[in-house]
């Protein structure tokens, strides 16, 4: 089975760019499934189930959805193995633009759209960062000069990656994409495999439940904003 | 050569750029990349998301994009060539239609037909796995489709039907970011330039300090044409649709075909199509006919360029909020 992490802010299209690619996959025979990360609530398995996707639900409630996802993740590859997957997709939503799912080796996409603004490539951190493949979405919805400008904020912001315009309504460029998911390395664990990218070690007492404001209730890593200049 | 990471910052002074999108500032530019990296402590680093391995690869990436980008002298296309596919109902093309540089060809045909689609075809260097099933070829050769993927070395320049912008910038600083992602010499000098023609194209004038979100549909059009005509180092061209917005269709085709380019136009305006020496009859999705323009029709064309200044005075009387008395029929 081959393994890809599919991730990117919220509304970016995900879920949209992995249906349309898992149809250009099944053209070519491939069976693909999708384990979903979320905080709170999502409907996007509903959208899978829909298209016959095997599909698995993960939610994080509490935590951040990135953690939960490493300590989930080497289940939902068994899972995937056990249900006879040629190719198993992730899709989370960056929430914190720091922590990333990407794992060394393992096909890792970040999906982002023409409508987040110029300046968003640079705001994202490792999610996009260290992806192998870019995807843009929205493309329809702006000209093309517009989307030149974009793309080119994200080529600065990583220059190593394969950068692609995927149109998540249509699946104009899924096709493409199928293809670059099937090059990847065929795994049976992720047993010993490392993370591309640490993820913030945020422990505060906030992160503990504390909700009261006040000097005298911030313990642990706590940091300060310089109020001078 | 040096790696990248081992010149100083003054040798290659696009690094900045690459520095600014990890947050980073660069000062001193006397200093290599590496030695800046290694000054940074571990846990700013991690604060900004850089891990040292993958941070240099793509600093050695970027730099070798960028050299590749200035080397680029624009690929050589002599011809476009279209193997037909089948129309909406699945009925074979039966068509190959080969076009030559300095070639401008129309496309013509009824709302919904797939003219569009015959352009997104072109766009997308189309392999078989588009609905229409077409193949474009490249110098009679199929292309090397990874040029699809690649932003720099980009074969088609189109110029939509969709002209929305969404960008919180002003037109110049618009133009001037496009004109720095492709690397021209002098961005400043041509986003001044650009913005000129454009309002030459226009209707109604517009400042570079309006916002692109605040241009009328004439305007954004406009200042696409002008940005294409002068920006564009791509070989072919895809025009659709220009004569929607209150524009100067003849000024605007003059500017973008007056290099040796290739130029596939859809249209439903006659002047247009007469300009252009064939015409692509598009119906149900398939390529339905391909018409010679012949001299007879030229000479139509000089009729319909007097018709046309007739309409556009009265056009103009109307903006200037005139009147149009006395107009009949001996108009024609
Ligand atoms: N050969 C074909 N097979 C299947 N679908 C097709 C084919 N040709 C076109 N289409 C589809 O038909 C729809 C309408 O086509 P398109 O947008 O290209 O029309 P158009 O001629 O540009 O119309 P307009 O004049 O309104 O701009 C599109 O969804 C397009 O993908
Ligand atoms: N116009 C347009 N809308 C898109 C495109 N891709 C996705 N969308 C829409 O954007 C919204 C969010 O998409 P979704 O796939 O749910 O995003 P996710 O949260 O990242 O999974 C949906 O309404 C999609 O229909 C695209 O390429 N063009
Ligand atoms: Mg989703
Ligand atoms: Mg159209
Ligand atoms: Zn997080
Ligand atoms: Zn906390």
């Amino acid at each position: 089975m081959k393994f890809i992490t599919v991730s990117g802010p919220p509304s970016s299209g995900k879920t949209s760019v992995i249906l349309k690619t898992i149809d250009a996959l099944a053209s070519r025979g491939l069976k693909t499934g999708v384990v979903k990360f979320d905080c709170l609530t999502t409907d996007d398995d509903k959208l899978y189930e829909k298209k016959g996707v095997p599909v698995k639900k993960g939610l994080s409630g509490a935590l951040c959805p990135d953690h939960f996802f490493v300590s989930n993740v080497e289940e939902c590859v068994r899972w995937g193995t056990d249900k006879g997957l040629d190719i198993l997709i992730s899709e989370s939503a960056g929430l914190c633009n720091r922590c990333s799912p990407h794992i060394k080796d393992i096909t890792a996409v970040c999906v982002i759209d023409n409508l987040s603004g110029v300046n968003t490539p640079k705001k994202i951190g490792p999610m996009l960062k260290s992806a192998d493949i870019v995807i843009i979405t929205k493309g329809d919805i702006v000209s093309q000069a517009e989307r030149e400008v974009f793309a080119s904020r994200v080529k600065i912001a990583n220059p190593a990656a394969t950068i692609m315009n995927v149109n998540g309504i249509t699946g104009q460029g899924a096709y493409e994409l199928s293809r670059l998911f099937i090059s990847g390395d065929e795994i049976e664990t992720l047993k010993g495999r490392m993370l591309r990218f640490s993820m913030p070690s945020a422990l505060c007492s906030y992160c503990l439940g504390e909700r009261r404001i006040g000097d005298t209730y911030q313990m642990g890593n706590v940091r300060k904003m310089d109020m001078e200049e | 050569m040096k790696k990248a990471a081992d010149r100083k910052f003054s040798e290659q002074t696009y690094m900045t750029d690459f520095f600014e999108s990890f947050g980073l500032k660069i000062d001193n530019h006397e200093i290599t990349p590496a030695e800046y990296v290694r000054n940074i402590p571990e846990d700013k680093l991690e604060d900004l998301g850089i891990d040292p391995e993958n941070f240099f690869q793509s600093l050695e990436a970027f730099a070798a994009d960028f050299e590749a980008m200035m080397n680029d002298k624009g690929m050589d296309v002599n011809s476009l060539t279209v193997i037909g596919g089948h129309d909406k109902s699945g009925n074979p093309e039966n068509v190959e239609l080969t076009i030559s540089k300095g070639d401008i060809i129309c496309i013509v045909g009824p709302t919904g037909s797939g003219k569009s689609r015959l352009l997104a075809d072109i766009e997308w260097l189309a392999d078989g796995d588009t609905p229409t099933g077409r193949r474009i070829l490249i110098n009679g050769e199929k292309p090397d489709l990874s040029m699809r993927y690649s932003l720099e070395h980009k074969l088609v320049a189109q110029l939509s039907q969709n002209m929305n912008f969404v960008m919180d910038l002003t037109a110049e600083e618009f133009v001037m970011m496009h004109a720095e992602s492709r690397l021209v010499e002098n961005p400043a000098e041509k986003t001044a330039l650009i913005i000129e023609q454009a309002n030459m194209l226009a209707g109604e004038k517009f400042k570079p300090d309006t916002p692109v979100t605040s241009l009328s549909g004439g305007q954004s059009r406009a200042l696409m044409i002008a940005d294409t005509a002068f920006l564009s180092k791509s070989p072919v061209v895809l025009v659709d649709e220009i004569e929607n917005a209150g524009i100067d269709r003849k000024k605007a085709l003059e500017l973008l075909v007056k290099e040796e380019k290739l130029v596939l136009m859809a249209t439903h305006d006659p002047i247009l199509a007469l300009m252009g020496s064939k015409r692509i009859v598009i119906k149900n999705g398939g390529i339905n006919e391909i018409i010679e323009t012949t001299g007879e029709e030229r000479k139509s064309l000089e009729a319909l360029r007097k018709l046309d200044e007739k309409l556009l005075a009265m056009r103009n009387i109307l903006r200037t909020g005139g009147r149009l008395d006395n107009i009949d029929d001996t108009i024609i």
